[in-house]
């Protein structure tokens, strides 16, 4: 479709931004519905109709306001746990340990909560988050700093210290810091009323849904409008370049890694503030691990992520759901998750050669 | 551009099929309960997972086939807001008004949560958590004293053993899971003093590869009789039979994974227990609050004894169920103490079954080898 133009007008260049930033949105939805189109194959192997899995999913995931509500819960977690890998990501590292860090936040909470419960809440919730998401950010900025310092892989060591964080809260919760009224179910002491977080007045979400959100937001101009962002993306793109700039590598390594442990560590308070009241081995309930496709689907966009984990959420909403009514096993959406993730992950290699996005379509010579 | 063109198409076809499966389904709304309840199950691991899970399960099929009774389930439930949600949309999707959240973690904070905003619907909880006064009343807790089947198991082990090691594989060091591998030892010692247990524990509820090496661990060591406290006992009871050792069964019936090696097993027995509990509603009559029992009250039984069996620990075994039938059975008798020395019961002292003493064990007796942390 090489239409030969005389020179470049600027509706032309206009266009071809338009292009590029359609580009962007197009690539993933198609992505997105060749998975879903997948997937239903996958179904009519199985004797069950997608129609009505869909019209299911829909139904329980964003057809009542019971089931909104139903899926904001469970968004709350997965915006903070995406967060920890789309920051990293922006430099180039692959961080799949969020978990690790959920944990931990969750357990610095659960821990401290029996010390500070003579505070009043509006000093001592602060203070418990602050030491939440400490504990997470020196755990994830350690995988950055290992990556950095040390050349460590960053995804196997964030993988394997998120085993260790696991390990180290089970250890800690059955033994020195647990509550020995918790019999059957070790946990810590659970957290005063007044240091409870509750939920938004008039929904059934508690207030991580609005901090994820916020971490959203955040992160996005930190990305796209700081010179922080900037450096850290010329970073992301070429180590040796930015390094040739002087810009401050290490730094810019450790402190994204950082700041997505900051956040996962927030999901793990909210998890143990909001909705266990103590810390225990239920914090260990894979968000993190969702937060990784999440982030991915995202690719690793801050802003896309608000709706890529409210998709998500929408469809574990609907897990209970499709159980029931369809006879279908739990990991159903598990398997539909799978190949959304693959064609997404096939996507990727179709930027640039579709040619209706292509600038040489709208007019402008490369 | 050939690869736009059936994005699009299907982007059509999609659109189209779900607003008519819409459509479909807002005309055949679900056909519930006919008459009767609808009763949800809700389960924190595979509901065929030949163990905890699946005890429950098959509670729920012995409810399902009850005339008028719709039976709604959900497997693979998390402790967190996961079972919250799976609650209420029972309640508000499926009308349940009587509803099975299963899994031990279930209850606090979750089912404590949920309940006062839905007075019309019941909650019964399989722990013994249940407090007057500070628990919604639409709640109840009910429980078996399961470690009489570990001290039965253990007699049969007892007898069976010809190296005087047993073996346990166990979750986690919580008083539960400690009476039971207490009782199992008991059981044995009842009928040869000298045998020896011997515990690992994997430090999680369903974790197959630990499970697996830590049966390994014990077959190695000696042990010859192999009986576990896990969520879901097919690994332990596979690899066990695998090296040759005899196995006993907990939560549910096993004896198919090791039909040759299989002595017997503590089983649930959640089939009597809902039934029972489903007719109460039907007949509009309550449920206890708090609700437990033993062998005598149909909370518990024992797995068929397998073929290896002897007939002189058959009849051992016998003779013990029919004195735990009549109720009131002590399997802890002074003197006893804990495998670090400290006195647990003087000379004439006993913990009965109903003991409130027994929920709060946080030690191993004498015997066994191993260490609660």
């Amino acid at each position: 479709m090489g239409r030969k133009r005389g020179g470049i007008r600027p509706s032309d260049s206009s266009l071809a931004v338009l292009a590029r930033r359609a580009e962007a949105v197009a690539v993933p939805a198609g992505a997105l519905l060749a998975g879903l189109a997948a997937f239903s194959l996958f179904l009519l192997l199985l004797g069950k109709s997608p129609a009505e899995f869909y019209a299911l999913v829909y139904k329980a995931g964003f057809g009542t306001w019971f089931s909104w509500q139903n899926t904001l819960s469970r968004t709350a977690p997965l915006l903070l746990a995406a967060l920890c890998v789309a920051l990293p990501a922006r430099l180039g590292l692959v961080v799949i340990g969020g978990e690790g860090a959920i944990v931990l936040g969750g357990l610095a909470c659960g821990a401290l909560g029996g010390a500070l419960s003579g505070l009043p809440g509006a000093v001592a919730i602060p203070l418990l988050a602050a030491a939440g998401v400490l504990a997470a950010g020196v755990w994830i900025g350690a995988v950055g700093a290992l990556r950095h310092y040390r050349g460590v892989n960053e995804t196997i060591a964030s993988l394997l210290m998120a085993y260790i964080a696991i390990a180290l809260m089970n250890h800690l919760v059955e033994g020195p810091f647990r509550d020995p009224a918790s019999l059957n179910k070790p946990s810590t002491a659970p957290l005063a009323e007044h240091l409870r977080i509750g939920d938004i007045p008039g929904w059934d979400v508690h207030w991580g849904l609005v901090a994820g959100i916020v971490g959203c937001l955040v992160s996005w101009v930190l990305v796209e409008r700081t010179t922080w962002g900037f450096a850290a993306r010329i970073a992301g793109g070429n180590v040796r370049a930015a390094l040739v700039q002087g810009l401050p590598v290490g730094r810019l390594v450790v402190g994204f890694a950082a700041l997505g442990g900051v956040f996962a560590g927030l999901a793990g308070v909210f998890e143990v503030a909001a909705v266990h009241g103590s810390a225990n081995a239920s914090l260990a309930a894979g968000y993190g691990y969702t937060g990784i496709l999440i982030a991915f689907l995202a690719r690793h966009n801050p802003l896309a992520i608000i709706p890529v984990a409210v998709l998500l959420a929408g469809f574990e909403a609907s897990s209970g759901l499709v159980q029931r009514r369809m006879d279908l096993p739990d990991a159903t959406v598990l398997v539909l998750q799978g190949f959304t993730f693959v064609a997404i992950l096939v996507s990727e290699t179709l930027y640039g050669r579709l040619r209706v996005f292509t600038p040489e379509t709208w007019g402008i010579p490369r | 551009m050939t690869l736009t063109g059936p994005t699009r198409r299907r982007v059509l076809k999609t659109g189209a099929a779900f607003a008519g499966a819409l459509g479909t389904l807002s005309a055949t709304s679900f056909a519930a309960g006919q008459d009767g309840p609808t009763v949800g199950f809700i389960y924190v691991g595979p509901k065929d997972d030949f163990g905890y899970n699946q005890a429950h399960a098959e509670g729920a099929a012995a409810v399902k086939a009850m005339a008028g009774v719709t039976v709604v389930e959900e497997e693979n439930v998390a402790e967190t807001v996961d079972v919250q949600k799976s609650m209420e949309s029972m309640i508000n999707f499926d009308g349940a008004a009587l509803l099975f959240p299963t899994s031990f973690g279930y209850f606090d904070p979750h089912i404590i949560k949920v309940a006062p905003g839905h007075p019309e619907v019941r909650f019964q909880h399989a722990a013994g958590l249940w407090q007057e006064g500070v628990h919604p009343s639409n709640v109840g807790s009910y429980f078996g004293y399961i470690g009489l089947g570990q001290y039965l198991n253990g007699m049969v082990a007892g007898h069976m053993t010809r190296s005087g090691k047993l073996g346990f594989v166990a979750a986690k060091p919580i008083p539960q899971v400690l009476q039971n591998i207490n009782s199992f030892l008991l059981g044995a010692r009842e009928v040869n003093p000298a045998v020896t247990c011997q515990v690992i524990f994997t430090g999680e509820w369903s974790l197959a590869v630990k499970e697996a090496e830590a049966t390994n661990a014990l077959a190695d060591a000696g042990c010859d009789v192999i009986t576990c406290h896990v969520d879901g006992p097919k690994v332990v009871m596979e690899t066990a039979a695998g090296r040759d050792c005899f196995v006993c069964g907990y939560h549910a019936n096993q004896a198919p994974l090791a039909p040759e090696k299989y002595l017997t097993g503590a089983e649930w027995n959640w089939p009597g227990v809902y039934t029972r509990m489903v007719r109460t509603v039907i007949d509009g009559g309550t449920i206890p609050n708090f609700d437990r029992g033993g062998l005598a009250e149909g909370y518990i039984k024992m797995s068929p004894l397998g073929p290896a069996v002897t007939d002189a620990a058959r009849a051992r075994f016998e003779a013990t169920k029919a004195e735990m039938t009549k109720g009131g059975f002590a399997a802890y008798r002074g003197p006893l103490m804990d495998n670090t020395g400290k006195r647990i019961l003087g000379p004439n002292e006993v913990f009965v079954e109903t003991d409130i003493a027994l929920e709060s064990m946080n030690y191993l007796v004498e015997g066994v080898i191993g260490a609660t942390s």
